[in-house]
């Protein structure tokens, strides 16, 4: 019983750490860079997403897509003021500036939605239902689902389609991608663009279950981070099954063990984890050819 | 001298009589009284609690005429942010550059801990309206200047017990606590109140401040037998752990600090809300006593918001600064200066007062500084979006 709740309540928490992962993706992908920021994007969704849908009352599949273009616009931003002028001159200060633009934005909405954490209403979070003796809220069964879903889209767009092998072209050999006629800072600008979305997304999923407020993000993106390069961040699927993977053992940790050791035996986890696999579970060594 | 400067010494001094008398009108023999609580960010609604409670007291001293033969109480305010050194700045400008007789602090164990010394070496008188933290009274200075009308972890984890144990029979109870030095504190306080009743508990299980689902942590202590609950968090954990509850149809009665009065709670955590019942210092619900229906009237006219009881929100931030700020004056009163030794010293001399929270009979010797004890303590619920204190 015990191990069936961990187990069950693990694929919850998995699929949604997977589902913010595959932003760090997405952006590595590309053009090799990560936006740190993904924990605020995260929270940028579903307050975008409150304000339209609860405090303002729109329907909610407008207020819901216009918190995620706005999301999008939120990774355009970040990609051009943090990331863009410090590739440009090989510094590698986007780490922090990303960090940055993350801090600022969660007390940018600390001032103006406030610290009281708000409800998100939804109909698929009310009243939970029974799966093996274990109670979830349907909710929770869509999040993986959405989750995989995403995972295989990305696979089959950058696998498959001109477009998203254009987009692998890029982390390749930007200068080569450009001589083919491949628009490579806009192909970069995108990828921080979905990666914000799938933020968002992640979000407005997570928050009924949660709550909305402004440091929502900042352990989920840790330890969505944690579980990109866990998974190998060059691969979708990779990353999606180390969210789920990640989600479970952490569960079964406090179940076994008790919430205080936790945290210590996860991270301690992910050390081993990558001294034995330093490319992450479905990960890719780099090969660079010259 | 020029047309120009002439003009500009000109706007000077009509700038400097406008701030003169844009100034309250504080007068040299007025008794400035000195509050360092968080007015801006996420305790901002304590904060205003508090200041409304201080100003409706010191407005009440005043009518009667002020203490040390008619000199009139004004009332200072400094925001903290919640941040340590900046209420330790504004507590030092308040001091020095103010001359306050007293201090008053927040909600902020933090912020508070930091003010201790400072008062104890400037031999300022500081008075705790909220904080709950065992060693804001408890510091191990001597003479000790600290005091304070509020709850104290250490006797409300042994109120928590007992309530436990005769409310529900309580003989395995287990501990979920948020992850932080307050949950720490509060697990050594539960511990001890346990260990002094002769009781065991089932487990301790820990959660983070934005954890998103604690049915792990739950199933642990379900497994080992919990048959209550003892719960320390903030509104948004303490939320979640009743959503948790809710999603293993677990009905476990809920023993909880005041963490849930702080924010929507009911909204948050849903019906279930109501199985939570937490301490409270006091509530204007109920049938109130002579006192308490005067301070709510006085709230009421002063403060149009005000339009019931459920609208006085904190509450104990309300009535813990209305009787701070009148036992404070009593000092002043029974030392006769405000000589900051002798206000001390005055304090232990407050024989009795007929206040909102109780009527306090010598509330202060030298071995006890915390006038609020473990009897004193109002058991509520959330019903709606208010709290009720809980009829047995």
């Amino acid at each position: 019983m015990l191990i069936t709740a961990a187990i069950v309540t693990g694929l919850g928490l998995g699929s949604m750490y997977g589902l913010l992962a595959l932003g760090f993706y997405i952006t590595y992908s590309v053009s090799s860079t990560v936006n740190f920021s993904q924990g605020s994007s995260m929270m940028l969704g579903a307050v975008l997403a409150y304000a339209f849908v609860v405090t303002w009352g729109w329907y909610p599949p407008l207020g819901i897509l216009t918190a995620l273009v706005l999301c999008g616009v939120y990774g355009l931003a970040v990609e051009r003021f943090a990331v863009r002028p410090f590739v440009r001159r090989d510094s590698n200060a986007w780490l922090m500036a990303t960090v940055a633009v993350g801090i600022l934005v969660d007390n940018i909405v600390l001032f103006t939605f406030g610290k009281e954490p708000r409800r998100f209403p939804s109909p698929l979070a009310d009243m939970p239902v029974s799966i093996a003796d274990v109670g979830v809220y349907p909710l929770q069964l869509v999040i993986p689902v959405v989750g995989l879903a995403l995972a295989a889209a990305l696979h089959v767009l950058s696998r498959r389609t001109k477009y998203g092998k254009a987009l692998l072209a890029v982390v390749q050999n930007p200068d080569a991608a450009r001589l083919m006629g491949i628009n490579v800072s806009g192909a970069i600008a995108a990828s921080f663009a979905i990666s914000t979305i799938f933020a968002g997304i992640a979000g407005i999923l997570i928050a009924p279950l949660f709550n909305v407020n402004s440091d929502m993000g900042t352990l989920f993106g840790i330890k969505a981070f944690a579980v990109a390069i866990l998974g190998g961040i060059t691969s979708a699927w990779g990353v999606m099954l180390a969210g789920l993977v990640f989600g479970i053992v952490e569960a079964l940790v406090t179940v076994l063990f008790g919430s205080v050791y936790t945290q210590i035996v996860m991270f301690a986890l992910i050390i081993v984890a990558l001294a034995l696999m330093p490319n992450g579970l479905l990960g890719r060594a780099g090969v660079k050819k010259v | 001298m020029t047309l120009q400067t002439s003009r500009r010494a000109l706007l000077g001094a009509g700038a400097a009589v406008a701030l003169l008398a844009m100034a309250p009108a504080a007068q040299a023999q007025d008794i400035k009284f000195g509050l360092v609580a968080a007015l801006s960010g996420q305790s901002a609604r304590a904060g205003e609690a508090i200041t409304r409670g201080l100003t409706v007291a010191v407005e009440e001293i005043n009518a009667k005429g002020g203490i040390l033969g008619g000199r009139k109480i004004v009332l200072l305010r400094r925001d903290d942010e919640s941040n340590p050194s900046k209420g330790l700045i504004a507590a030092r400008e308040l001091i020095q550059r103010e001359k306050v007789a007293a201090l008053f602090g927040g909600l902020d164990t933090p912020v508070s801990l930091a003010i201790v010394p400072l008062a104890n070496s400037e031999k300022v008188p500081f008075m705790g309206t909220w904080a709950a933290g065992t060693p804001i009274t408890k510091n191990g200075a001597n003479p000790n200047f600290v005091f304070r009308v509020s709850a104290v972890d250490e006797i409300v984890d042994q109120a928590i017990v007992k309530y436990s144990v005769r409310h529900y029979s309580a003989k395995n109870p287990g501990m979920i606590l948020v992850n932080n030095p307050w949950g720490e504190s509060n697990e050594q306080g539960l511990k001890a109140a346990l260990t002094a009743s002769n009781m065991k508990y089932a487990g301790i299980e820990k959660f983070e401040g934005n954890e998103l689902d604690v049915v792990p942590q739950l199933s642990r202590l379900k497994a080992s037998g919990a048959d209550v609950l003892y719960l320390v968090g903030n509104v948004g954990p303490s939320a979640q752990v009743v959503k948790s509850l809710d999603k293993m149809a677990w009905k476990v009665p809920v023993v909880s600090h005041w963490g849930p009065a702080g924010g929507r709670f009911t909204e948050l955590a849903g019906p279930s809300a109501a199985n939570v019942h937490f301490v409270q210092t006091y509530s204007f619900f109920g049938d109130l006593s002579p006192k308490g229906k005067q301070v709510l009237d006085m709230l009421m006219k002063k403060y149009p918001d005000y339009k019931g009881p459920g609208d006085i929100t904190p509450a104990v931030g309300v009535a813990n600064a209305y009787d701070s700020a009148q036992l404070v004056a009593l000092a002043i009163q029974a030392a006769g200066s405000t000589d900051g030794d002798k206000v001390r010293e005055g304090f232990y001399k407050i024989e009795s007062y007929d206040g909102l929270i109780k009527k306090f009979a010598k509330p202060f010797t030298p071995q006890n500084h915390d006038a609020v004890t473990a009897d004193d303590y109002v058991w509520t619920q959330f019903i709606n979006d208010q709290i009720i204190p809980i009829k047995h």
